[in-house]
This record gives C-alpha cells, structure tokens and sequence, in this order.
C-alpha cells in the first residue's frame, strides 16, 4: 500500500501537484466566502498558506525549496517553477488593452528607475549602520534589496563573501513575501485599481514573484500590466548593480 | 484547435526568451533582460495580427486563456516553494531592509499613480 502511493508521488508528481494545489484553492475559497463574506480575496489566502506552509517544510527538511523539498510534493517545484510562471505571465498579455499599456509607457519607465535606485540606496545605508564598511557588502546588500536574483548575481560579480550573499537573497526574499501578503491590504491606499498604476507597481516593486503574486490577490486583470513593467526589473537591477552603483558606492565608502 | 493557441504561446514565449538572453549577453549582463516583457509584446502582436485577419478562431484562443486562467494556480505553487524560513530567519538588518523598502515603494506607487494622474 505504502509502495504505491511512494511509486505514483515519484512517478505523477506534476498531475499530483495540480490536485494538491487545487485542493488549497478550494479550500482558501470556502474559508474566503464562510470567514470574511469574500472580502479577502480567496486568491489571497491560498497565497497566505502557500508561504506558511512553505515555511513549514523549511523548518522540517532544513531545504531551501520551501514544500517542494517534501519528496511527495516534489511536483510543486515544477508547477511553480520560473518556466511554468513565465509562460503563464506571457499568457495573460492576451488580455491586455494596448491603448492603456501604451499610455502608462513613460511612468513605467519612471518607476523602473526609482524602484532600482531606491531599494538600493535604502539596502545600503541601512547594511551601512549595521556595520558593514567595504564597498563590495555594501553593494551586494543594497542590491539584495532591488530583488533576490540581482543580489548574488551582484555579489558573484564583485566576489563579495558567502554569508553577504546569502543576507542578499534573504532581503530578496524577504522582499518578495512581503509583497505577495501586504500588496491587497495596502492597494486600496495607493490607489492600485487600474492599469496605469499597475504598471507603475510593476516597475517600483520589481520582483517578479512578488508582484505576480500581489497583484493576483488583489486583482487579477491588473496582473499583465504589472508583470509588464517588472520583469525588466531584474536586468535593470543586474546591468547597474555590479557596474554603475558599484563605482559610486567604492567611490563614497 | 487548442494546441495552435498554445504553440503560439509557447512560440512568443522563446522568442521572448531568446531575445532577453540576447540583450543581456549584449550588455554583459548574468541575466535575461526583459524576455518576458518583450514575449508578451510579441503575442499581443500576434492577437492584433491574428484578430484583424480573421484567423483568431475560439478553439485557438482556448489554447492560451487556457493558460492564462493557471496562472494564479500557478503563482500559488510558486509561493509553496519559496525559501521563507531563511526570510524568516535572515536577523533584524533583513527585517528592517525588507520592511522599509517595501513600505517606501508602496508609498511611491500612490505617489507617482497620483500624480500623473493629475498631470492627464
């Protein structure tokens, strides 16, 4: 009895992922509408428990894959994985209004910039008073706080240490689950209910996961706007991190 | 049929993809710059194209909304498997990095929605 359901969690792993994934979806639905008459958005709550859960499988395995490192939910890394996501991203653009997408173009810009430059600045002054003094950390951290890829790929480039790359990505991380929870509690607040400011989320916020995620509890029409705008992020992030930033950081400290 | 939806999908995908990679090698950079930005460009090309010669058929449209509509499902897995023990656990200068920075950005999403809002 046990051999089997071993031999079909190995050998069905992604199809036993979709139900795994669609039963939290279910359930996060019936809590959403029993709990809060659907005002937290049933979306929201599965994303909620996803990271909690996430959390716990961390704490059992001591893996860095969150669920994924329980070998029966081992399917999850790939229906979760960056290929699935990006192709789903790519398939909401199939709904998006190109008048609108247009418009937003310059602000998207505008918002590229500021959420590179400000995550940074913030990274490293604050890497700074906890004590860290050379060039290379204070970069790799400021960079840690654009998202948790520009981090060590910053932090390989310079050579920064192993445990600065490793507080980069936890930043990174951090960063990005804080998105994921806090985007549909705040939306109301800053005005995040249409396509301009969507986009304009896209390219403050920057990491991808964090803005797929918070935009799909919040609403899920605004996800392509903002997946627009962020997934330039990333590059931006890597292309002045190491270089541009890194002269001017060497050149201050 | 579904699958021309989902082979266009798949196909502006890579293509996307493919240019990102490019971009980044172009600039010396370890990372795919845009690639799924410039993807989404591209099916939405490929819709206005499809659409204006009467070739979008439903059964092709399925073929992408399909994958559109796993998209949250998606996300969902996505967050099963994030490192959040380690955000966790990263200590207070993680904590305080996280926090501020994203408090900041919201406020400069409000911001900057707002006022070119006014500006229009």
């Amino acid at each position: 009895m046990i051999g089997i359901v071993e031999k079909i969690a190995e050998e069905q792993a992604l199809v036993l992922s979709f139900a795994l994934v669609g039963a939290l979806m279910w359930l996060s639905a019936l809590l959403s509408r029993r709990l809060t008459r659907g005002r937290i958005h049933a979306s929201a709550i599965a994303i909620v428990a996803a990271l909690a859960l996430a959390w716990w499988g961390g704490v059992v395995t001591g893996g860095k894959k969150g669920l994924a490192d329980i070998p029966a939910f081992a399917g999850l890394a790939l229906m979760g994985g960056a290929m699935l996501r990006d192709f789903a991203i790519v398939a909401t653009a199939f709904e998006v209004d190109v008048v609108e997408a247009r418009k937003a173009g310059l602000l998207g810009v505008v918002a590229l910039a500021l959420g590179t430059i400000v995550p940074f600045v913030m990274g490293v002054i604050i890497a700074w008073s906890f004590g860290y003094r050379d060039a290379v950390s204070l970069t790799t951290l400021g960079a840690g706080a654009v998202t948790y890829i520009v981090g060590p790929v910053t932090g390989a480039a310079l050579g920064a240490s192993s445990p600065v790359i490793a507080l980069s990505i936890a930043i990174g991380v951090l960063k990005a689950v804080l998105v994921m929870v806090a985007t549909p509690m705040v939306a109301r607040f800053i005005g995040l209910d249409n396509p301009r400011s969507a986009m304009a989320f896209g390219g403050l916020m920057g990491t991808v996961s964090g803005v797929a995620g918070g935009l799909a509890a919040t609403d899920e029409r605004l996800v392509p706007y903002g997946a627009l705008t962020a997934t330039f992020h990333t590059g931006i992030g890597c292309l002045f991190c190491p270089s541009l930033f890194f002269l001017i950081v060497s050149a201050i400290a | 049929m579904a699958i021309f939806g989902t082979a266009l999908l798949a196909l502006c995908t890579l293509l996307g993809v493919a240019l990102g990679e490019g971009l980044g090698r172009l600039l010396h950079v370890k990372a795919n710059v845009g690639g799924v930005g410039i993807a989404m460009l591209l099916l939405i090309l490929a819709k206005i194209w499809l659409t204006r010669r009467g070739k979008l058929t439903p059964g092709m449209r399925l073929g992408v909304e399909f994958w559109a509509m796993m998209y949250i499902p998606i996300v969902v897995a996505m967050a099963s498997q994030q490192n959040v023990l380690a955000a966790v656990e990263g200590g207070p200068m993680v904590l305080l990095t996280g926090v501020l920075v994203v408090a900041t950005c919201f406020g400069l999403v409000g911001l900057l929605g707002r006022t070119t809002g006014g500006a229009r």
